[in-house]
């Protein structure tokens, strides 16, 4: 396809949580919570308060048009904070730094002031009804030679169970927003960006990992469409493929807005009650329900149907719409007789309403308020279709297509909160902010010194571990054996369901640093106190509780000094006439025998020693 | 710094970047500006110019039309807060005190009742006065004279309980006088402020007869506790369901969303009394919190009062070694009450020396009244009875549900 051509303009804002050790604007840890693990529950309604032109925010107003109320878990790790009991804890300054961090690596300027904001959020994921966010450094670059607007940091909305209950421990983990400007005009330009910015992140060693603690929208338009803001695509390899969903999506309606327009097509702004059509209909859902209700849409007959978008057809934008009423969707002609509806039925209805072949009538069904708030939404969005593709905030849906949300937030919904005061970051302060190296700068570097392969270069500098790495080259310790133990054996033995926490922490229980149990055994490696066939072995032991050094100490008793001389005379002995045989060259194959004895907890280069020690003492005494 | 003004374009150049936004004030020595995106940051001021100065616009308003059918509640604003305004533009948040602007920012309030407003002062609660209890016992009393069917009086949390007893005290009320506030910004979309306004209204419109607090019963908007005057309290800093009832059960409950109101049998009904004013007070009396070891000057500096509250330890007791200042007070004319720290539970100075020393001393036993309420007692009682004797026992009666014979089991 030709992105050029169609007028494909992209941009990205990369939310990133961080992995700070308290919360934003709380004292609360911030890791999750497995939700069974929550002790207590609340909840709340939500309103948009009126603003100064007497107006509620528009993406507000569409959350309003239930009452809803939302139920909120607490844990053990979250406090009134949270729950907007309590006024926040000033801006905590390690999220700063991090966030200065980026933006100093990102060529930004830093805010003189930094003021935190308020902004309108009322779908329930922030208690309080908005969220506290910060605008921290402007105008960076980009290597396509974009630029990235701003950088902010944001508290992290709490975590949805399901429906409207929200899970707490989420709540104010602290965010970084990079939002870059609509400068990316193909959809592999757009995940290149991504996977950059993804990158610059990670460099900083301070962001979390995983699942979900990543998350990016995509700003898409094309000529003559509009700006859609795709929220929430978790997964970077789909990036691309969003946007090429996006740019087809926003390309049928428009080819649909035309084909409308040659036919003279329109909306009907009445609908007609039908309830009683259905009363009888093999249509459970219609027979049920209190009431059915139907809206022309005339010359739209086939376009409702019409796929725009993988699974995704015109009535899935209009059922959307629709379902903000609290109905399940909505039926329409084009995909009509089904559902249990005859053709007899079908026809009964256009005669009701008069409508001919070439219209199109969309049902919906549900209590009085329901159906006729349905109606005017279905009426709303098919108008829209007469006019194009309508600005809109989406979610994506599996595989990179995408289901209407609410429509694009207006720009003012922010006002300041009062509760935190101002930071200055002063240039002395941006000054002392080290620059970071990026981490495929890392990885050329860990091949260049280090002599690591390429793909162990880049796998250990993405790693995270790559902190642990460098400081065990710093104490002497043999980089590819570092890069080995800190890839594969943690790997290893995760995947055995252990847990490798205490193997990498760099801080006691009282919060002193200390040098992580991993590097202290690989200490004992390169003092030759351990094989490094024992690795696994002593770090399991440490996990199920030992110390390091009691680890290394009882795979070492198994086979120290006196013990491996011993061994290594019993073994020469039982094999006497091999040994004979072979000569100085039964040292290789009874090398390996004695490994298998010791268990690899002696390094090799020693049991080797004392086996041919042993071997020429028993050739000698012949 | 003072050349500009508030809601004047400005250019800002900020390192090498230029921004664009709306000057909304000077603080620390920085401009702070609103850019497009919405945020405020803080620049030198040095560094910004003025591109234009727009003409201010005239927030459009349009006044609410009540419902002719529906009883008529006062609303009296002191400065507490039940709806409130956000000019994004300039991120200012501004209180509501017309009936019109609380209506549109709590349309359910509309259901309940016609509304006529009275902004009679717009202070923090701790900068409350006896005086302007005074007044407000005044107001209120006026707008029941006046026809009101109920009045809601807004305050803020921090003196409301001292508030509401004041009241108590002063006014003999066939109608409900409620008071309501907000323990979070009526600003944030989670604000107690609705859902407490439109328990307090229900309330204010229904059959209860005394002045009382409605404020959140729990965490969750679940249902307002309605608390009588005189033994509510502030019990948390910023919880939504800091007011509790002290020693004594709340009045009953409002049920959210559902604004049924469910009033506990012993509460004073509607019309049981005819409307009256005795808002004579004794300004000079004060409460003192004892500590150990501390100085008998601090006592002897309440010489002259006409009344000191002691919030004492345990039963009700202060150090022996306070006892001699005390005694000196008392046989100065100061009518000394004891109350007690534990707040829950009852004084009793005859258990142990020290309490007998101070009963010997002339104390009163406070029984168990709240400190503060003992202490707006005190300033009612001394100010509109001058024979000693007579307001001493006074002390000892119950006269606004502020003290209760007996000390329930569970409470
Ligand atoms: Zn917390």
């Amino acid at each position: 396809m030709d992105y050029k051509r169609l007028g494909l303009v992209a941009g990205i804002e990369i939310h990133q949580q961080l992995n700070t050790r308290e919360k934003l604007f709380c004292r609360c840890p911030t890791h999750l919570r497995p939700f069974e693990e929550h002790n207590g529950e609340f909840f709340r309604y939500l309103r948009a308060t009126e603003s100064e032109l007497g107006e509620i925010d528009r993406a507000a107003r569409e959350e309003m048009k239930n009452l809803r109320k939302f139920l909120y878990y607490t844990y053990d790790s979250t406090c009134l904070v949270e729950n907007d009991e309590e006024p926040p804890a000033p801006l905590n300054p390690e999220a700063l730094t991090v966030c200065l961090q980026i933006a100093k690596m990102c060529g930004m300027t830093p805010i003189p002031q930094v003021h935190t904001m308020r902004k309108l959020v009322i779908d329930g994921s922030n208690t309080s009804g908005f969220q506290r966010t910060a605008l921290v450094a402007v105008n960076g670059t980009l290597p396509n030679g974009g630029a990235i607007e701003t950088i902010c940091l944001e508290e992290e909305a709490a975590q949805r169970v399901k429906g409207d209950v929200f899970s707490l421990d989420r709540l104010g983990i602290p965010l970084v927003e990079i939002t870059t400007s609509p400068c990316m005009h193909s959809p592999e330009e757009v995940q290149e960006i991504a996977e950059y910015l993804g990158m610059v992140l990670r460099s900083t060693g301070k962001v979390k990992r995983g699942l979900g603690t990543i998350r990016q929208d995509v700003n898409i338009s094309i000529r003559e469409g509009a700006r859609v803001e795709i929220k929430g695509v978790q997964d970077l390899d789909l990036i691309a493929e969003v946007v090429r969903r996006e740019v087809q999506r926003q390309e049928r309606l428009l080819s649909i807005r035309q084909r409308l327009t040659e036919r003279g097509a329109s909306v009907s702004r009445t609908p007609h009650d039908v309830t009683a059509l259905f009363s009888h209909s093999g249509s459970k859902i219609l027979k049920k329900a209190p009431r059915v209700m139907a809206v022309t849409l005339a010359g739209f007959a086939g376009l409702v149907g019409e796929e725009i978008q993988n699974g995704r057809r015109l009535g899935s934008e209009l059922s959307d719409y629709a379902k903000k009423c609290g109905v399940g969707g909505i039926f329409h002609t084009d995909e009509l007789p089904a559902y249990g509806m005859t053709e007899d039925e079908v026809s009964a209805l256009r005669a009701e309403v008069g409508a001919g072949e070439a219209d199109c009538i969309v049902l919906v069904a549900g209590d009085m308020h329901q159906a006729e708030c349905a109606c005017q939404q279905v009426i709303l969005r098919a108008e829209l279709a007469l006019k194009g593709v309508p600005e809109e905030t989406r979610k994506m849906l599996e595989g990179g297509s995408t289901s209407y949300m609410r429509p694009l937030p207006g720009a003012a919904r922010m006002y300041p909160e009062t509760d935190v005061f101002p930071v200055t970051v002063t240039s002395e302060c941006w000054e002392a902010i080290p620059r970071v190296e990026l981490l495929n700068a890392k990885a050329e570097r860990f091949s260049r010194e280090h002599g690591l392969d390429t793909a162990v270069a880049r796998q250990m500098a993405y790693s995270e571990h790559v902190l642990l790495f460098e400081r065990a080259v710093d104490l002497g310790i043999a980089p590819t054996l570092a890069a080995r133990t800190l890839i594969a054996t943690l790997k290893e033995i995760s995947r055995e369901g252990l847990d490798i926490n205490p193997l990498v922490a760099d801080h006691d229980h009282c919060g002193n640093p200390i040098i992580p149990e991993v590097l202290q055994v690989l200490l004992g490696v390169k003092k030759a106190r351990v094989g490094k066939e024992a690795i696994p072995d002593v770090l399991r032991r440490i996990i199920r509780g030992e110390s390091s050094e009691s680890a290394m100490q009882s795979v070492e008793s198994t086979a120290e000094g006196a013990d491996l001389e011993a061994l290594a005379k019993r073994i020469v002995r039982e094999r006497m006439s091999f040994v004979k045989e072979k000569g100085m060259g039964a040292l290789g194959p009874l090398m390996g025998v004695m490994m298998k004895e010791v268990r690899g907890a002696v390094d090799g280069r020693k049991v080797s020693q004392v086996l041919k020690a042993a071997l020429s003492d028993a050739l000698g005494e012949k | 710094m003072s050349e500009f003004l508030s809601g004047d374009l400005v250019r800002c150049v900020v390192g090498g970047s230029e921004l664009k936004g709306t000057y909304i004030t000077s603080r620390d020595g920085m401009a702070v500006l609103k850019v497009d995106s919405g945020y405020n940051i803080g620049v030198f001021p040095g560094d910004c110019t003025l591109i234009e100065r727009p003409a201010p616009m005239k927030p459009a308003r349009e006044e609410v039309i009540q419902d002719p059918s529906l009883p008529v509640l006062s609303i009296v604003s002191t400065g507490g807060t039940i709806a409130s305004r956000i000019d994004y533009r300039t991120g200012a948040v501004t209180s509501q005190f017309d009936a019109s602007d609380i209506l549109r920012a709590i349309p359910g309030m509309s259901a309940i009742a016609r509304y006529r407003t009275r902004k009679l002062y717009t202070i923090l609660s701790e900068n409350m006065t006896p005086s302007i209890w005074q007044e407000l016992a005044r107001a209120v009393y006026e707008e029941i004279q006046g026809g009101a069917r109920g009045v809601i009086v807004t305050h803020g949390t921090d003196t409301m309980a001292y508030s509401a007893a004041a009241l108590s005290f002063m006014l003999e009320t066939p109608v409900p006088v409620v008071f309501v506030g907000s323990q979070r910004s009526a600003d944030r979309p989670s604000s107690d402020n609705v859902m407490n306004a439109l328990c307090s209204a229900s309330v204010a419109v229904g059959d209860l007869g005394e002045v009382a607090v409605v404020m959140h019963g729990t965490t969750s908007d679940d249902r307002c506790a309605i608390h009588r005057g005189t033994r509510v309290r502030k019990m948390h800093t910023s919880r939504r369901d800091a007011f509790q009832s002290i020693g004594i059960p709340p009045l009953g409950y409002v049920d959210y969303p559902s604004l049924k109101v469910t009033l506990s049998p012993g509460t004073a009904v509607r019309g049981a009394c005819e409307p009256a004013l005795h808002d004579r007070l004794e300004p000079a009396c004060g409460l003192l919190y004892f500590s150990p070891g501390m100085s008998p000057d601090i006592l002897n500096a309440y010489a002259g009062f006409k009344g000191v509250v002691i919030a004492g330890s345990g039963l009700g007791h202060v150090s022996t070694s306070l006892i001699p200042a005390i005694r000196e007070l008392i046989d100065q004319g100061t009518l000394v009450v004891m109350t007690s720290q534990c707040l829950n539970g009852r004084v009793c100075d005859r258990v142990y020396d020290t309490g007998r020393d101070l009963i010997r001393a002339g104390v009163v036993e406070g029984e168990d009244m709240l400190p503060e309420t003992a202490l707006v007692k005190l300033m009612w009682v001394l100010g509109n009875e001058p024979d000693s004797e007579k307001a001493r026992r006074m002390m000892h009666e119950n006269l606004k549900g502020e003290y209760t014979r007996r000390s329930l089991h569970g409470l």
